[in-house]
């Protein structure tokens, strides 16, 4: 039995993905310890984004294995629910719900697949909030916040199912440049409080201070895995090296 | 939007004075005898209370109608979104077989032929409810589909991370946006019924335009108590319309979004 630190609360073996007869995941294994901060990264297409919808079952992998927090991810089973898989996810576009107080983007998902009271929701949503440092935005609606402040909420709303594994999917790559550090200390005070994350983003600097593990993706496959320092100082692979180099030079 | 609905409904109103005004005035000439619905008259004002009393069964056959129409419609879309193409096929299905059939044709054989199929007793207003009900729900069918494939995929993924079930994903984050999206085609598809809840008389419904047919008969007016009926729905439907209308600009004032 390993240690409880460095067994692997994600798995992924051998997965491959198709979209029609294009291949979007090729045979591509990580596992990701308890607590460990992955980052991911890699050209567009290159099925970064495609892994970790795989992981919170937004995509269906046909071959290979992917359990999350002790539960299999089966393309036969049912959809398993992502709160007993215990995942959560922030996407690109936030996903705000448009018609809903920010207060009520939050309390959705613990009153109605958490069965919380309404009271105990709303304490729940602020103490996310003030997590995310916009509790005074509650009473608003998505449209009247800033990007930053939409992704901020978008995280706090994840936060509130109390996940054990938080899933990014290029969370600033939407955003205005100055809103960008504030999604990303959000992303960093998490990080350091424990959480386990896969961030796919192409913010080298947060990659370098946060990621114990960072991974290269390129036409489908892992290409290059290896600790930041390792990562940036010395890649292995040519392709990894040459997308460094451009995604750096700015 | 607000000075443009305003600019709108001024004009409606001075047509409405207009087209009243050219009636009255023909009025004068021999042709017309308006004697027949003549409110100081008591034979007058006796007809046009007749002619008024059926408002109530339009009303009443119109709201029945499309309540179980926006419902019906509603369950006839959703299969029509699922990815099982089955359930497409039962929804391409419905829909195409039962737009098809003209909606007269639908009371007439939903009155005559359903209770000898079916082997059921049915009156003439329910008879109109599931006739005009039916027919309404394909369009009804369509109108959702349609604002509920309009609503971003994104919100669906979003539902998904929080666990939300589909029933929830649909009854708090995909219909209430799509609702507020067809809010003026289901006020279209409201006033279209009401229109075609004129089609009921022809089995006996005691509607508006089954009590104007039975006051020519009696009568002898055909046009002046027909001009009564054409006000009479003319003014029926500007009170729908102002209500959609309202119904909307208080939507779009609680949707800030």
């Amino acid at each position: 039995m390993q240690p409880a630190a460095t067994r692997p609360i994600i798995i992924i073996d051998n997965v491959s993905k198709y979209f029609g007869a294009f291949q979007a995941l090729k045979d591509v294994s990580l596992e990701v310890s308890l607590g460990e901060r992955v980052v991911v990264c890699g050209p567009s297409g290159s099925g970064k984004s495609t892994l970790i919808r795989c992981v919170c079952q937004l995509e269906r992998h046909e071959s290979g294995t992917i359990i999350v927090n002790g539960v299999e991810l089966d393309n036969t089973k049912k959809r398993v629910n992502s709160a007993s898989a215990g995942v959560g996810m922030v996407f690109q576009q936030f996903n705000l719900f448009p018609h809903l107080t920010v207060l009520e983007n939050l309390t959705l998902g613990p009153m109605r697949a958490r069965q919380m009271s309404k009271a105990d929701a709303r304490d729940l949503a602020m103490r996310y909030l003030e997590r995310v440092r916009i509790p005074e935005q509650a009473g608003k609606y998505p449209r009247q916040l800033s990007g930053g402040q939409q992704q901020r909420v978008a995280i706090a709303r994840s936060l509130c199912m109390e996940p054990r594994i938080m899933l990014f999917d290029e969370p600033t790559s939407a955003l205005d440049p100055e809103m960008i550090n504030e999604v990303l200390e959000v992303m960093s005070e998490l990080a350091s409080s424990g959480m386990t994350m896969i961030c796919v983003t192409h913010e080298m600097g947060f990659a370098r201070r946060v990621a114990d593990k960072m991974v290269f993706m390129d036409n489908g496959e892992i290409v290059e895995m290896a600790e930041p320092a390792k990562f940036f100082e010395a890649p292995e692979s040519k392709r990894c090296q040459e997308f460094l180099e451009k995604i750096l030079q700015h | 939007m607000r000075r443009y609905c305003n600019i709108r409904e001024a004009e409606m109103r001075k047509a409405v004075v207009g087209l009243a005004l050219v009636l009255l005035l023909s009025g004068c000439s021999a042709t017309w005898g308006w004697y027949v619905v003549d409110p100081t008259k008591t034979t007058g004002m006796s007809n046009l209370r007749f002619l008024i009393d059926g408002l109530y069964y339009t009303i009443l056959l119109s709201v029945t109608a499309i309540l179980f129409s926006v419902v019906v419609g509603l369950l006839i879309a959703l299969p029509g979104l699922s990815e099982n193409r089955k359930l497409r096929a039962v929804n391409r299905i419905y829909v195409e077989i039962i737009r098809a059939i003209p909606i007269l044709v639908l009371i007439l054989w939903v009155y005559y032929g359903l209770p000898q199929v079916a082997n059921i007793s049915i009156n003439v207003f329910w008879a109109g409810v599931l006739a005009l009900a039916l027919s309404d729900s394909a369009f009804e069918a369509e109108i959702f589909r349609a604002g509920i494939q309009s609503i971003d995929k994104g919100q669906y993924e979003a539902s998904h991370s929080v666990s939300l079930t589909y029933t929830d994903t649909m009854r708090f984050v995909i219909l209430p946006q799509a609702i507020r999206r067809i809010l003026p085609a289901l006020g279209n598809q409201l006033v279209y019924m009401l229109k075609m809840s004129s089609l009921v008389s022809v089995i006996g419904m005691q509607e508006l335009t089954r009590k104007a047919n039975e006051l020519v008969v009696s009568e002898y007016r055909p046009l002046e108590i027909y001009s009564v009926l054409v006000l009479e729905y003319l003014a029926l439907i500007l009170c729908v319309s102002a209500m959609v209308r309202w119904f909307e600009r208080r939507l779009q004032a609680d949707e800030r979004y």
